[in-house]
């Protein structure tokens, strides 16, 4: 998960995880709760009690010495970091993968998990982050996938159809059981990952990620659906890496960092600050330090895009806006609403079908073909926001990750050959400059950890010096040092005269940095705010909310009293 | 020779040519829907024909010889299944392979055993699967029309090809009636929902594979000892590819199936019955643009002139677990 | 981390597990051979001997060479831009179109050396030709270039047994296949090249076309790790989605490089048609397409390796024709079984031994992290 170097910065930080361990003991959270549901229910034996569990995957320990007690009929969240090691721990009680060490109790007895089949027979269900639905399929051919009652599927089919419908009223989970699956709404292709667990009769219900695809207002009715399972009696386990949605729904919170287990908190006795603090080891910079920004001339200009995708769909709506010299213009929203669509034609990665996109004034042409090198003659640069993706080619070595997307520039050689020295050189430049760790040219993208990944891709774009950066989502995945280290990058970048646009699903990251905040929901800009713009504003802005007028001076309490209003 | 006659003969002549393609369709289509991509065919018939040959010669068997066939069918779907599911290697490249082995082994062996240039003794008609002739075809033959067909095409053929013909609407049953169908789309459109569901990938693919091997097994006995009296060396010559190319012609669906076969068997049938002879407009067809239609009007096919045919989600991709 | 990423040392990457799985394909022939109730060993002996034990020997070993190099090459380069190539066999044949052209229309009036670069723009123009064609489908249809490339095997066949039989046909033969070429239309033998500088070799098929499976080589090395050509077929074959990202233009680079993997193939004709045979012949290409993907995998895509895994067909096949003459049970059918077995333990399974290897190498050097 993390390279060499970043497995000693880790031991570096062990005494803190160990000094925050004693601190959620002292808080009464010992992990053995027996009694901690928030529903104050009395329920002596625990769903799921994990002792020592440990899960290696080659030299790096993705789970360690893992311990965790859910109570029954509660909502327990699961936070952490991405790579914390959440979602293994989860495919471990889901039989998805085998512990190399540790015990599973559920409902107290102890349990062997080989295979999902046997997770499904004690009562667990699984909600994948990414949906695991066979898209070409009917609803009802999902949920019956793997429990068809008999070798003939006529009659299991009649019973799924009858049992669905139960459950649809039962939970307000409704849904036309012979829709296909890709023809749905992904708030819709998740109701149906939730009817296939209740369907095989899970009773303890495990979530990963619920909400990275959904907007609030989604959001804030799955929480609600959440509420009632738990009042049936069911166990939920959310994992998330967002505060929000702990602080709102979960009874209990564990907190995981670096395949550990940092400790189990009551959600009422806590805070985000507390929760952020456990998340990272440290205390976290919600803000960045920047001074006002002078804003220039206009540099990159948008007006009337609209982008629509292979499958038809409008993922960009005739969205028009600019950016100056100077400042940083932000775009916020639930990742899925278009940010990336928009991004990716305004880098020439994908075509528009109408709209402007002007770079210093003059147009570029965004109907007719992608072209993501002329943009790049034009001054443009381009971060984008999966470096494993498309940012970095993760076979080749730094040096040749380092011209991607400058291939055809004079100084790495004349004509049609490449001149590997001055390649090699400029590398090394490069990676001294923004502190690439190890500074090797001829390693592997792949075998750099993810920050130092994102530094490579950065060190790219940004050493260009180019008028306009476009970058998305910079600290995806990157420890909390080089998220300091790339924000001041680019604050720095912005002082010194360029326009940056930024695009990201972390609301606190978009704020912190931001001069204008720009927020999209379904393919449309619903508003703009300035630097200051409350999180509850914005919040109810992804919701697509545009006026927000008499929310804005509220206290900012978590959103799911608020976003009610759909 | 009027007409009718002419079009009734070359109907009979595609019916028979058409089932090995069938089978071999079938097993692609069992292969293909579960997510192995299947280039091995060929090898698995050409195995499959050498194997009922031996054992038909040697026990004075048929169904001697088609169980021999189809176990030496299932061995090679076997080593290609383990190296498809189990070693997650490249499955055109085993599929190449299969091919490779197939050929140079039927051949060698062939040829040690029984020292006829690779070909296998001439067998008996009690050896062989012979034709039926169906209730009530001779006194049939004189209504006009219907009876013609019923006692000339759709009597007089061995009992393999009404197997292919019945293997049709069986495993459109299967896979779209039984729990094993379901599984078995679902599998080769996204394997990470069916692993969830508690059900074993790699045993779902290696049923499918095995089932492909049967079928192929039928479709080289079907060659060697029904429709002809033997096996000779490479004896398949590229059947196997075409029923690839009625496969995605077919895109992938049963029914289909039938129809992209049965077109390929008769483009087949024509092109041996009007060697040399002039058509109207167009005068004399040369032979070798008859044979290559099937793969002129699959790649038109492919390349999305004459509607569009994907492929199953995850065909070709072996399954690992995400992390 | 499956076993498949885990890191270990390039000389087991590179050296070790084809051997490994080289030996493992001659093990199961090796039964094959007992089975047929000959000595394995002895037949091993006969295919050595046959290949490399006498200059005549050699020098059919380096001809059979030669084709393998241009069809391996030319699946390397497909696959370095994440392509399969399978039409090798065709292209190859449909480039013995463009060489037999140029000799035929020469081979009257001009010495060799003058017909020659015309016959290998012929055999390079007509296999990329060839290729073209599906990778435009692919390119621009979207259609899947496995499938198109072998459709195009077949439609190769009926297109030049047409041309042979009703074009290329000399009146009163029987036989399809063009004229034998005149002086003018053969390529020199490599003995014959000896012999002017006075050296004396033992007579074989091997001719110029050899030095320029080698310059092949060099220019496909060059082409693919020091033009900028090659970093985009490259970056196309590792990262589609990077190559949009650093604005490659996706359908130019899938037509070039199949285009240059198809007039690769093509070149083989020139070994063939002026090289060897002096004239077109029906079927000339017999598999070389296909143990070209054998060749590319075992040699991992690089000239050098690929050198050497067509001097190992080169072996099995002439070792194989000494073979089926010393014991005439085992025919040359047997080397399509190695093929076979080779394409099976080097290319499918060509991890089958590497879990074992990476926990033998790793217990010892645990210290290298690696990106999930």
């Amino acid at each position: 998960m993390r390279g060499g170097w970043n497995r000693r910065e880790g031991l570096i930080n062990g005494d803190f995880i160990l000094h925050l361990d004693e601190q959620a003991t002292a808080r009464g959270g010992d992990g053995s709760g027996a009694n901690g549901s928030g529903t104050g229910q009395s329920a002596d034996v625990p769903a799921i009690r994990l002792v020592g569990i440990e899960k290696r995957f080659g030299p790096v320990f993705a789970n360690r010495n893992i311990d965790l007690t859910v109570a029954k009929g509660s909502i327990h969240g699961i936070i952490g970091e991405n790579g914390a090691g959440k979602s293994t721990l989860m495919s471990i009680l889901y039989g998805f993968y085998q512990a190399d060490s540790g015990d599973i109790y559920v409902n107290g007895k102890r349990q062997k998990i080989p295979d999902s089949q046997k997770a499904i027979a004690i009562g667990i269900g699984m909600v994948h982050q990414h949906f695991m639905l066979v898209e070409n399929f009917s609803v009802l051919e999902n949920v019956v996938l793997g429990v068809e009652g008999g070798a003939l599927l006529g009659k299991g089919m009649d019973k799924a159809r009858s049992e669905l419908k139960r459950l649809a009223e039962e939970y307000d989970l409704r849904i036309d059981p012979e829709a296909i699956v890709e023809e749905l709404p992904v708030g819709l292709q998740q109701r149906v990952e939730i009817l296939k667990a209740l369907y095989r009769g899970a009773d303890i219900l495990i979530l990963d990620e619920p909400t990275g695809v959904l907007t609030p207002a989604e959001a804030d009715h799955l929480f609600r659906i959440l509420g009632q399972l738990r009042d049936q009696g069911k166990t939920i386990l959310l994992i998330t890496h967002k505060l929000r949605e702990i602080m709102a729904i979960t009874d209990r919170v564990s907190v995981m960092r670096r395949g550990e287990m940092v400790g189990s908190v009551h959600t009422a006795e806590t805070s985000v600050e507390q929760l952020a603090e456990m998340m990272v080891g440290r205390h976290v910079l919600l803000n960045v330090e920047k001074t006002e920004s002078k804003p220039g001339d206009e540099i990159l200009s948008v007006e009337h895009l609209t982008v629509i995708d292979k499958r038809g769909v409008k993922r960009v709506k005739d969205v028009s806006f600019s950016v100056h010299a100077g400042e940083i213009v932000g775009i916020a929203g639930v990742s899925g609403n278009g940010q990336s669509e928009l991004m990716e034609a305004v880098a020439g990665m994908i075509t528009a079908s109408n709209g402007t996109v002007r770079i210093n004034g003059e147009a570029v042409d965004v109907t007719s073909k992608a072209d993501a090198l002329e943009r790049r003659h034009r001054g443009m640069a381009h971060v984008p926001e999966d470096r494993h993706r498309t940012g970095l080619v993760t076979k080749f070595p730094a040096r040749e990750n380092m011209i991607l997307g400058y291939q055809d520039q004079k100084k790495y050689g004349q004509g049609t050959f490449l001149d590997l020295g001055a390649i090699l050189k400029e590398t090394e430049e490069f990676m001294v400059d923004f502190d690439v760790r190890p500074p090797d040219p001829n390693l592997k993208a792949a075998n750099f950890s993810g920050g130092n990944q994102q530094k490579l891709v950065l060190a790219r774009e940004m050493e260009r010096n180019p008028d306009i950066l476009i970058v998305g989502q910079p600290t995806r995945g990157v420890d909390i040092g080089a998220i300091e280290f790339i924000h001041k990058r680019l604050i720095e970048m912005r002082d010194a005269g360029k326009a940056i646009l930024l695009v990201s699903v972390e609301l606190d990251e978009i704020r912190s940095l931001s001069d204008r905040i720009l927020v999209m929901f379904d393919g449309t800009i619903v508003g703009e705010r300035p630097a200051g713009a409350s999180e509850q504003e914005l919040g109810l802005m992804m919701a697509g909310i545009a006026d927000t007028s008499g929310v804005a001076d509220k206290a900012a309490t978590p959103s799911a009293d608020t976003v009610g209003a759909e | 020779m009027d007409f009718l006659q002419t079009l009734i003969l070359t109907t009979d002549s595609a019916v028979r040519l058409s089932v090995p393609l069938l089978f071999a369709c079938l097993a692609g289509l069992y292969s293909e829907r579960s997510g192995v991509v299947d280039i091995g065919l060929e090898g698995k018939m050409l195995g499959g024909a050498f194997a009922a040959g031996c054992v038909a010669a040697i026990t004075g068997s048929a169904w001697l010889g088609l169980l021999a066939a189809i176990l030496v069918s299932i061995g090679l779907a076997l080593v290609h299944g383990y190296a498809s599911i189990t070693q997650r290697g490249n499955q055109i490249v085993s599929g190449v392979a299969i091919n490779f082995v197939a050929s140079g082994l039927t051949a060698l062996l062939g040829q040690a055993w029984f020292g006829r240039g690779g070909k296998t003794p001439q067998l008996p008609n009690t050896a062989r699967f012979t034709e039926i002739t169906l209730p009530f075809a001779e006194p049939m033959r004189n209504v006009p029309v219907i009876g013609r067909i019923y006692s000339d095409i759709i009597s007089g053929h061995s009992l393999l090809v009404y197997a292919a013909f019945i293997a049709i609407p069986l495993t459109w049953w299967i896979l779209y009636r039984t729990r094993f169908g379901l599984r078995l789309r679902a599998v080769g459109e996204n394997p990470g929902a069916v692993d969830t569901a508690g059900i074993s990938v790699a045993w779902m693919r290696y049923r499918a594979v095995i089932i492909a091997g049967i079928l192929c097994g039928f479709a080289g006995a079907y060659l060697s000892i029904a429709q002809s009296a033997g096996f000779s060396k490479d004896m398949t010559a590229g059947k196997g590819f075409i029923a690839l190319a009625a496969l995605v012609f077919a895109k992938w669906k049963p029914l289909n199936a039938l129809g992209a076969c049965f077109l390929f068997g008769f483009l087949d049938a024509v092109a041996i019955r009007m060697q040399g002879t002039a058509l109207p407009v167009v005068g004399e067809v040369p032979v070798q643009a008859m044979q290559a239609l099937p793969y002129i009007l699959t790649v038109i096919l492919l390349a999305g002139f004459i509607g569009k045919s994907i492929p199953p989600k995850a065909d070709g991709v072996p399954y690992t677990k995400e992390r | 981390m499956s076993a498949q990423n885990a890191k270990l040392p390039r000389w087991v990457d590179y050296g070790l597990i084809p051997l490994l799985n080289l030996t493992a394909a001659l093990l199961v022939s090796g039964l094959v051979v007992l089975l047929i109730g000959e000595n394995p060993l002895e037949a091993v002996y006969w295919l050595v001997q046959g290949s490399l034990g006498y200059s005549e020997g050699v020098g059919f070993t380096l001809y059979y060479t030669t084709n393998f190099i241009f069809t391996g090459l030319a699946v390397a380069v497909a696959a370095h831009a994440g392509m399969f190539n399978i039409g090798g066999e065709g292209q190859a044949y449909v480039g013995g179109l463009g060489v037999t052209l140029a000799c035929l229309a020469l081979d009257h009036y001009v010495p060799w050396y003058v017909t020659f670069p015309f016959a290998l723009l012929g055999a390079v123009l007509f296999g990329a030709a060839w290729a073209a064609i599906p990778a435009y489908l692919q390119a621009k249809r979207g259609s899947h270039i496995v499938i198109t490339t072998i459709m195009f095997n077949f439609i190769s066949y009926s297109l030049m047994a047409y041309l042979l039989v009703e074009v290329f046909k000399q009146p009163g033969s029987m036989q399809p296949e063009s004229r034998t070429f005149l002086e003018g239309g053969r390529l020199p033998f490599i003995h014959d090249v000896a012999g002017w500088f006075g050296i004396k070799m033992a007579s074989s098929p091997l001719n110029l076309s050899f030095v320029v499976a080698l310059l092949a080589c060099v220019f496909v090395w060059a082409l693919i790790w020091r033009t900028r050509l090659g970093y985009a077929i490259r970056t196309f074959g590792t990262n589609p989605d990077a190559a949009v990202y650093a604005g490659m233009n996706l359908s130019r680079i899938i037509i070039i490089t199949m285009m240059i993997s198809g007039g690769l193939a093509g070149l083989m004709a020139l070994n063939e048609v002026m090289g060897a045979q002096n004239r077109l012949l029906l079927d000339y290409v017999t598999g070389y397409g296909f143990v070209g993907i054998a060749v590319a995998l075992m040699g991992r895509s690089h000239p050098v390796g690929i050198i050497m895994a067509s001097i190992l067909f080169g072996m099995l096949y002439q070792g194989g024709a000494e073979l089926a003459f010393e014991m005439p049970k085992i025919t040359r059918d047997m080397i399509i079984s190695i093929q076979g077995l080779v394409i099976l333990f080097a290319g499918a399974m060509e991890h089958m031994f590497r879990p074992a290897l990476v926990r033998i190498f790793t217990s010892r050097s645990d210290d290298l992290g690696q990106e999930a």
